[in-house]
């Protein structure tokens, strides 16, 4: 992992917020949002508990997930986290997860990020099928899923400011 | 698994999981405390000791929850619901479905928007505002999001403000989450079913 601190907020930061807009004005009325935001971002990306999800397989898959809902931006910043180069190429969805032997929670986070309506109970057997513990099942999942609120709220912040332009 | 509910239901269904939640009595202190366990309040949800497999997450995950979906000012609490219900329809996640759409139908006191969406979907038959806000956010929840500059505009057309429209985004959003938990860590069953 990477010494750079994650800043202030991401979704701030990305947006990259005309001071003085109507869009800058309603994200400072929800400023503890954003910054309940980047405390989950935080506790998601970088726990002190890992579990069998390092930092840097975290950054990975965050990254992977931004990619799949073609957040370029995102991506980039989350694969500059990583440290081990042996773990950069699970950012990139194109890749199996095979060399790493994370072939079986690649396969899950893709379809928990974009067939989420098709996942069943067969997905976490799958998982746990593969040893991966129910706890480390619930980290993955929390990865997902805020992934999810993340790159939803800054299409959404860009549409709001394409609007305004 | 007969007693799992597949079709979109006002009435809250239990959640039953596919994982081991945690044993409260076997909780950490930290645990303890993101659940907020005191001697009044031991009725944890089965979905909440799930989620404390992953504390950190959990301690500042629910002040958000609750900020995006009943913080004053912005978008009114019905409309945010209805956020909350297109993401839930997008990813079929029955339990947030029913929980969401029982909230909508409560705070309108009025069955009939979130009957018209479940009988007939992106077909509904629903007012110009909330039109425009539910095909919003059915569409920033889809993968990749499918939200587009007209649909904004639909949203300015029909009087949301800029602090109004942020708030939708962060209440579809937050749903985009919730069901990557909910959907994905259970089932939601018929009541009484659960063990």
């Amino acid at each position: 992992m990477s010494t750079e601190t994650l800043t202030k907020s991401t979704i701030v930061e990305l947006s990259a917020i005309p001071e003085g807009s109507a869009v800058a004005a309603a994200v400072d009325g929800r400023s503890n949002i954003m910054a309940l935001s980047q405390s989950t971002e935080d506790a998601v990306l970088k726990p002190l508990e890992t579990g069998a999800w390092s930092h840097d397989i975290r950054a990975a898959l965050a990254a992977r997930i931004a990619a799949l809902n073609g957040e370029t931006a995102l991506a980039d910043r989350y694969c500059a986290l990583i440290e081990d180069a042996s773990i950069a190429d699970l950012a990139d969805p194109l890749r199996s997860g095979k060399a790493q032997g994370l072939e079986k929670t690649c396969d899950f986070m893709d379809k928990v990020a974009v067939q989420t309506r098709d996942v069943d109970a067969a997905d976490i057997k799958a998982l746990q099928d593969a040893g991966v513990s129910d706890a480390d099942i619930v980290r993955l999942c929390e990865i997902n899923a805020f992934m999810a609120y993340q790159v939803r709220v800054l299409a959404g912040i860009r549409l709001m400011k394409e609007g305004r332009a | 698994m007969s007693d799992v509910i597949r079709k979109f239901t006002r009435s809250v269904p239990d959640w039953r999981p596919r994982v081991e939640p945690i044993k409260l009595e076997d909780a950490t202190p930290e645990q303890l405390e993101a659940l907020q366990v005191t001697p009044s309040n031991t009725k944890i949800s089965a979905y909440v000791l799930t989620l404390a497999h992953d504390v950190e997450t959990l301690k500042v995950r629910s002040p958000l929850f609750n900020g995006i979906m009943y913080d004053k000012g912005g978008l009114s609490r019905e409309e945010r619901e209805l956020g909350a219900l297109a993401a839930s329809m997008v990813n079929h996640c029955i339990y947030c479905a029913a929980v969401h759409a029982s909230r909508h139908a409560q705070i309108a006191k009025d069955t009939s928007v979130t009957d018209e969406l479940f009988a007939k979907g992106t077909k509904a038959d629903l007012s110009p505002r909330n039109r425009a806000i539910f095909d919003f956010a059915h569409a920033l929840s889809q993968t990749p999001s499918e939200a587009s500059p007209e649909q904004m505009s639909a949203l300015r057309a029909a009087g949301l403000d800029d602090a109004e429209i942020l708030d939708l985004i962060l209440s579809s959003a937050l749903f985009g989450w919730a069901n990557r938990l909910m959907h994905v860590l259970g089932d939601p069953v018929r009541k009484g079913s659960e063990q």
